[in-house]
């Protein structure tokens, strides 16, 4: 009935007078939402989702999208947003999806921290002219080192050093599954990743036989359905990761629908094709820490104790204390995801109203390791809203050993977070598997996008530490006196550790 | 300057010395650490303390009495200088541990350090500026050499002196924040600014350490102690650790001692010392002196005979020393680590060291 449909977002707008005709932009739509009749016009039903690929392909800059201005009245307590999941469950009756990361306005730390420079009494360094060291390990550290003297009386080495992850810039890619995103995206993570020296991670979508050859770049995912687990799997790997949660829906398990299960997809996961991908919400063989212990050193055995076992929870109320357990556990390297990360798809309500920030969450966990005097224990990533160098530089100074970015690298190879990742539309051919748009994405050049903006961040971090007068991103790493903050409360800054500008 | 066969000198020589370098200095900061200095009580600890009052010098002495053996206690002598105002009572107590604080397996530089720790963080208005045995250091707000001449180091002789002119920039200028900087038996001068303070403070206190002295400084006594005394590495290793080699050097070198840097990077990645800086720590084994990475802060060093010089500047080793038999200027982290007659390990350099030496 017309009187329920959901009124547009958006409107698209044609310049018939421009408009030469060609239907790239009709053709383009991964979401149907333009069709042909004698001209351009908007699909009576299908919505467009602004995901701007029609602007991209139009040749003659002939179609806009902009938002539809009276969707919704004003009201200052009834956004368009929740007026529309409210008509829209009046009609289904269900939960509402969606992708990407938290939207709503909440206040965002990161914006909040001012980072410090030299003047004067310690010289700036030019990174142009002087060597700067982003160089990161990620495992675990023993607390000391041994050294004896070997028979010319040269010092030697003692200790056994634990399997590390050598990473040349403290960045990695989130974990995004092979069905969530197509075979394409992810191979231009993992080209990427071996370009710039550092590490992509499966998810938990097992690892497709293509992508075998940057196995030794990536983090394989163990997550609660345990698609695509086995022996090679996990051999082939540098790093290994036990999925407990996400950020962006903590305690939610995942849903991948038998619609985004094609022949491939069902290889990797090693289930029949069109099968729902269900992966539970908890692992039902780990219903507690020492349950996750069992699971970490079974994963070790596997390997023989030669790589990494790591372990991805959501930032949530308790995380300091949870991350203190994990890591007694035996986990080497613990992923933080902030209540902003990203996902392929989440109930909104979820998305946007469960978790913490993630800046909140490192300073915490940093500070309970090292009150326990287990920090060298294992490496922390954090991941959940990383926007840029300066988000890279500010989240190591409050205790982060690297980060992993998943947005990001999307926008990179062309993302126009429309956030309709869980429909498998995406006209970018990046969360689809439909093969008429997963082939539009080439991964010579999109991973190309994704190696630039790793390297223009790291640039712009050796320019940051550069100014900070310290040539090695160790001596940034937990420096919070280097962070300052305008327009924090007194009890996030002390959570953060990090004083008021001026002080 | 180190004689390495303990024969002594009185202050009156790196008083000279440090004059020299006046302008390198602006009077808000002097102080020296000699070695030798106490023969008649040789095994005591002798605390130096100031008090910025009458309170904080009664519980100083009420805690010293109550929790150590105290063999003698005294006001350390001093004479009126006018480049030296408003002195703190300063007093010395020397002393040992109780038996009873020593039980089976303690450490006792340890529960000497939590004694020195706690009198610092606890009595406000009191610190202890020296804790080591046969060692003291003498500091001050005011020019190095007057303070010299207020401490009366003229009368005293050692066979390891260290002096420090101060020019603060970060923190105040107070008698507490004068180098060197002590903990039992090392005492450091530093000459820059830690940059990576943050994190080297965070980490030394995951330790137990706990930095009161309101400057960059301290840590450095810290790192060395936590590195050389608790960990057992050789000097020329923890130099290694605290200004480490860069990965370029690191990856080049014969795969032992790339094993051996690599792990001092992963597991010192906290200590490591960033910043400009010319650091030299006294101990009661010898001294040690080296640069940042890559050298923002002069140092060169020098010998004649027995004795090793190490200063700021030539002129300095040159106004007490016009003719050594060798002066060089020691690479950016390559430390210059002089010992005692009948200490230290007889290896030549540190792993890095060696390294930057075969590639370059």
């Amino acid at each position: 009935m017309a009187t329920n449909k959901v009124p547009r977002d958006f409107k698209v707008v044609v310049d018939h007078e421009i408009c030469r005709r060609c239907q790239r932009c009709v053709r383009g739509c991964g979401f149907d939402a333009l069709v042909f009749e004698g001209r351009v016009k908007e699909h009576p039903t299908n919505q467009c989702v602004a995901c701007g690929y029609c602007m991209a392909v139009c040749p003659e800059a002939a179609i806009a999208v902009t938002e539809n201005p009276m969707a919704y009245r004003h009201h200052g307590a009834w956004t368009p947003a929740l007026r529309r999941s409210t008509l829209k469950q009046a009609l289904t009756g269900g939960v509402l999806l969606t992708g990407m990361g938290n939207e709503l306005d909440y206040e965002m730390v990161f914006d909040h921290l001012l980072l410090d420079a030299c003047q004067v009494t310690n010289p700036s360094i030019d990174p142009l002219r002087e060597p700067m060291e982003l160089r990161t390990y990620l495992g675990r550290k023993p607390d000391q080192v041994e050294v004896e003297q070997d028979e010319k009386g040269q010092p030697r080495l003692k200790t056994d050093i634990p399997p590390q992850v050598k990473l040349e810039t403290p960045i990695t890619f989130a974990p995004m599954s092979y069905g969530s995103i197509s075979l394409n995206a992810q191979k231009s993570l993992a080209l990427a990743a071996k370009e710039c020296g550092i590490m992509w991670a499966t998810g938990e979508g097992g690892l497709h036989q293509d992508l075998y050859e940057y196995a030794d770049r990536a983090c394989v995912q163990v997550a609660s359905g345990r698609f695509g687990v086995h022996s090679e799997y996990l051999k082939r790997a540098a790093a290994i990761e036990i999925k407990i949660g996400q950020g962006a829906k903590p305690g939610i398990g995942g849903h991948l629908p038998g619609e985004k299960v094609p022949l491939q997809v069902s290889e990797a996961r090693m289930v029949p094709i069109g099968t729902d991908c269900l992966s539970p919400a908890p692992h039902h063989d780990i219903y507690s820490i020492e349950d996750l212990r069992q699971l970490i050193y079974a994963l070790k055995e596997a390997v023989d104790y030669s790589k990494p076992v790591g372990v991805k929870i959501a930032a949530v109320h308790n995380v300091a204390a949870i991350a203190s357990g994990i890591v007694r556990a035996g986990a080497d390297i613990l992923y933080l995801d902030g209540f902003r990360g990203g996902t392929g798809a989440a109930p909104t309500i979820i998305r946007d109203h469960v978790g913490i920030p993630i800046e909140l969450a490192i300073a915490a966990v940093d500070d309970r390791l090292r009150e326990e005097g287990i920090r060298n224990h294992c490496s922390l990533i954090a991941a959940g809203s990383i926007r840029s160098s300066a988000d890279l530089a500010k989240i190591i100074a409050l205790g982060a050993d690297a980060v992993a970015i998943g947005t990001a690298a999307l926008i990179a190879m062309g993302c126009h977070v429309c956030q309709r990742c869980y429909t498998g539309n995406c006209s970018w051919g990046i969360t689809t598997q439909r093969p008429e748009l997963t082939r539009r994405l080439d991964p010579m050049v999109r991973a190309e996008m994704v190696a630039n903006l790793v390297r223009a961040w790291t640039e712009e971090l050796k320019e940051i530490l550069g100014a900070l007068g310290v040539n090695a991103v160790e001596s940034l790493r937990g420096s919070r006196e280097r962070l300052r903050a305008v327009g924090l409360t007194k009890e996030t800054m002390d959570v953060l550790g990090v004083k008021q500008a001026g002080v | 300057m180190m004689h390495r066969r303990r024969q002594k000198c009185s202050g009156e020589t790196i008083m000279k010395s440090i004059a020299l370098l006046h302008d390198r200095s602006n009077g808000l900061g002097g102080g020296f650490a000699a070695y030798g200095i106490y023969p008649e009580l040789p095994d005591h600890y002798a605390l130096h303390i100031m008090a910025y009052s009458d309170v904080a010098q009664r519980r100083t002495q009420e805690y010293v009495q109550q929790h150590l053996l105290v063999e003698k206690a005294e006001p350390i002598p001093t004479r009126a200088h006018p480049g030296v105002v408003d002195p703190p009572l300063l007093w010395r107590y020397f002393v040992l541990p109780r038996p009873a604080d020593l039980p089976e397996g303690a450490d006792e530089a340890d529960v000497m350090i939590r004694h020195v720790m706690t009198i610092n963080e606890t009595i406000e208005g009191a610190f202890v500026f020296s804790s080591g045995r046969n060692m003291g250091a003498f500091k001050a707000v005011g020019y190095a050499e007057d303070v010299g001449r207020f401490y009366r180091l003229d009368e005293y002789e050692g066979w390891t002196w260290i002096a420090h002119g101060r020019f603060p920039t970060n923190t105040p200028g107070w008698w507490g924040g004068a180098h060197p900087f002590t903990l039992l038996d090392w005492a450091v001068i530093h000459n820059g600014e830690i940059s990576s303070y943050g994190i080297n403070k965070r980490y030394l206190e995951g330790f137990g350490y706990k930095c009161t002295l309101l400057t960059d400084t301290e840590v450095m006594a810290y790192l060395l102690d936590l590195l050389v005394r608790k960990h057992g590495l050789p000097m020329e290793i923890a130099a290694d650790a605290l200004a480490a080699p860069f990965w370029k050097v690191i990856d080049r070198a014969p795969e032992h001692q790339q094993e051996l840097l690599r792990a001092l990077r992963l597991v010192y990645g906290p200590a490591l010392v960033n910043g400009p800086f010319a650091i030299i720590f006294g101990h009661s084994r010898g001294m040690v002196g080296f640069n940042d990475r890559i050298k923002l802060r002069p140092m060169v060093a020098a010998e004649h005979g027995d004795v090793l010089y190490i200063a700021s500047e030539e002129s300095a080793i040159r106004e007490i020393c016009p003719s050594p038999d060798r002066v060089w200027t020691p690479k950016a982290g390559e430390p210059v680590v002089g010992w005692l007659e009948g200490e230290g390990q007889p290896q030549a350099a540190a792993a890095g060291t060696q390294v930057a030496a075969s590639t370059a």
